[in-house]
């Protein structure tokens, strides 16, 4: 597989402030590609580098192999769905479709049919003449996808698009959208915050944070095997505890856990070797994998149980304060210890991971 | 709170400011019907005014002058918006440039500058420069009083409209140019007709400047009238007052009407 994007030391400084600290990314052909982080991580920056509104302070961004630093925005066969669509006001929604293919000076019956395919596959055809202010928010943001996608770009940028949406119409736009890029064979490169939607369509996701990419991997990749602190507590919910590593080796980590007990699991430490890996260091280890055991390595009192319909969730602190959650499945009725008494948990094989900071 | 119409007293002077303001007016208004040729002694209502306004002796001179005055403010308008909207894309969108608060400052000067010192400023460089005086310099003064009032609703507007929509269109293949005129022109359109109209009705109504630098034998309506005055007031000039005074009127309410519908469409 070719690649369609790839992003080299891309560093953008907005005087003194830093949006992307070198960013590096090779995004394949055809590829579902999303940049996940936290507000404010350099996200959109990235994408409005790729698009061409921004100019990057230091570094390459290569499209097909051709180095793009110096072409237009129009001059790039990339298109981009705004994180506020940027629907035209005062054009009708066929207009506003057709817009890209008439820059390019497709003759006007070509463009008006391809707009009216464009139309009817986000299902909006009895929209055409309408304008975006007569439109709900969900209308609005498959015209911006249809907009988008008329003029055939060659890698499509998505920003937040479902943020405004609600969660039910979220969820159905997730498959679509997930479903038009296999269609269309269009390289996404999909921006978001939120994990879920992140873990769902992607065959890739790039973790970022801080002007950073923190780790580049599959969804169950970055979910299981998160490379550090950050990305651990950002993918899902997970259980910090710190630990006393003794010695790391062919990654594979000896730590001593809060309470004594000794725990051998991998370690994701960059830097291998007994002396570098040595100190205090975080574990972690997702709830869902603590389990209530007769004995075990930990021992918890129990402050808390919420319910959370298919799943419970229990609360309790480790002798050294540290919160701890354990997530059971709920169709145990019987046998839930009360608040206030003590447990023992045990981390199943390989759930818990010693991460880098 | 308590309105401000619970005061003691702000109905009074309400009062007496709108009677201030406006008696002059509808007295004006009022006698430019009168039927007698008193300005002070009502004889019946009657057109006779207007229709001298248009047959009577001074029909000519006042047609001329309505002429100069009606061409002046097109002309003059229709080059102030359009710099106007040169100098709102440039203040607006061109970033931090340096010396931009002073080019700020530069365009809107006129408004604070008194006018006899623009007038007696303008009549010196003319001569300083060899133009001599007559519909073309009252043309480029004109142009030059009116850019900053065509300039004010139409950066307001432009400032409320967001980059993302030129950079939508610049994304969709557009030249810098095809994004002005099909994306940002037409979401300005509102803020550039305020502007227009309130630089059309300055132009129309000025007299200072243009009584500086129009030369001999050139009048405009308000210079026209004026003159006229000095030989003593006679109602024709009430009823050519009370024409002008419609035509400002329906001017700064479409002006005001387009702001309003910009700010409905606002994006
Ligand atoms: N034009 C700008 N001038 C100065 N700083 C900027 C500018 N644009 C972005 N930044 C800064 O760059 C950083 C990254 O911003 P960016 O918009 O890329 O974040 P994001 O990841 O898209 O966040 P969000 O999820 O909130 O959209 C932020 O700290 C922001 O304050
Ligand atoms: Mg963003």
């Amino acid at each position: 597989m070719s690649t369609a994007i790839d992003v080299q030391n891309v560093i953008k400084k907005y005087g003194q402030s830093t949006a992307l600290q070198g960013v590096s990314l090779a995004i394949a052909d055809n590829e579902f590609f999303t940049l996940l982080g936290p507000s404010g991580c350099g996200k959109t920056t990235l994408l409005r580098c790729i698009a061409g509104f921004e100019d990057v302070t230091a570094g390459e961004i290569h499209l097909f192999g051709q180095n793009i630093a110096s072409l237009e925005p129009n001059l790039r066969p990339v298109n981009t769905v705004f994180q506020q669509y940027a629907l035209f006001p005062h054009m009708t929604v066929l207009e506003n479709v057709a817009f890209g293919l008439r820059m390019k000076r497709v003759p006007p019956e070509a463009r008006r049919a391809r707009a009216g395919k464009m139309l009817e596959m986000v299902h909006l055809s009895s929209f055409a003449d309408r304008l975006p202010a007569q439109l709900s928010g969900g209308q609005q943001q498959r015209v911006a996808l249809a907009r988008a996608l008329a003029p055939e770009p060659k890698v499509l940028l998505l920003d937040e698009p479902l943020s405004a949406l609600d969660l039910k119409l979220r969820q159905a736009m997730r498959v679509e959208l997930k479903q038009l890029q296999e269609d269309t064979g269009i390289t996404f490169i999909f921006v978001t915050h939120d994990q879920e939607e992140a873990l769902t369509m992607s065959d890739r996701i790039a973790v970022m944070s801080q002007g950073r990419v923190q780790q580049i991997g599959a969804a169950r990749e970055i979910y299981e095997a998160p490379v550090n602190r950050f990305v651990a507590d950002f993918i899902g919910e997970t259980n910090l505890l710190e630990v006393q590593v003794e010695r790391v080796l062919d990654g594979i980590a000896q730590v001593i856990l809060p309470g004594g007990h000794r725990l051998t699991c991998p370690a994701a430490m960059m830097a291998a070797g007994p002396a570098s890996g040595a100190g205090r260091h975080h574990l972690s280890i997702r709830p869902e994998r603590l389990r209530l055991t007769p004995s075990g390595p930990l021992v918890a009192e129990v402050e808390r149980i919420v319910y959370l319909g298919t799943d419970l969730h229990l609360l309790a602190r480790l002798q050294d304060k540290t919160a701890v959650t354990v997530r059971i499945q709920n169709n145990t009725r019987e046998g839930l210890p009360a608040p206030g008494t003590w447990v023992t948990l045990t981390p199943e094989d390989g759930a818990a991971r010693l991460l880098a900071d | 709170m308590k309105g401000v119409r619970h005061y003691p007293g702000f109905l009074a002077l309400a009062v007496g400011c709108l009677v201030i303001l406006y008696a002059p007016l509808a007295v004006v208004a009022a006698y430019s019907f009168n039927d007698s040729a008193s300005i002070t002694q009502w004889g019946g209502f009657s057109w006779r005014w207007y229709v001298d306004v248009f047959t009577g002796p001074e029909a000519e001179r006042f047609g001329a002058a309505a002429w100069n005055s009606l061409t002046i403010a097109v002309l003059a308008a229709t080059a102030s918006t359009a710099i106007a909207v040169a100098a709102a894309v440039a203040m607006v969108r061109g970033g931090q440039f340096r010396g931009r608060t002073a080019t700020y400052a530069l365009i809107n000067l006129p408004l604070m500058v008194p006018e006899i010192v623009t007038a007696v400023a303008a009549l010196i460089f003319f001569t300083m420069v060899g133009i001599t005086t007559g519909y073309l310099t009252i043309l480029i003064a004109h142009i030059t009083f009116c850019i900053p009032f065509a300039f004010l609703p139409i950066a307001a507007r432009l400032s409320g409209i967001e980059e993302v929509y030129e950079q939508a269109a610049r994304d969709l293949y557009a030249t810098r140019a095809q994004a002005f005129w099909l994306i940002l022109l037409p979401l300005m359109m509102p803020g550039v007709i305020s502007g227009y109209l309130l630089a059309f009705i300055i132009s129309l109504d000025d007299f200072i400047i243009t009584n500086f630098v129009k030369g001999a034998g050139m009048e405009t309506l308000p210079t026209a009238i004026f003159g006229s005055v000095k030989q003593g007031i006679k109602p024709n000039i009430m009823a050519i007052s009370t024409m002008m005074l419609a035509v400002s009127v329906l001017f700064v309410t479409l002006s005001y009407i387009a702001n309003r519908i910009g700010q409905k469409t606002r994006t």
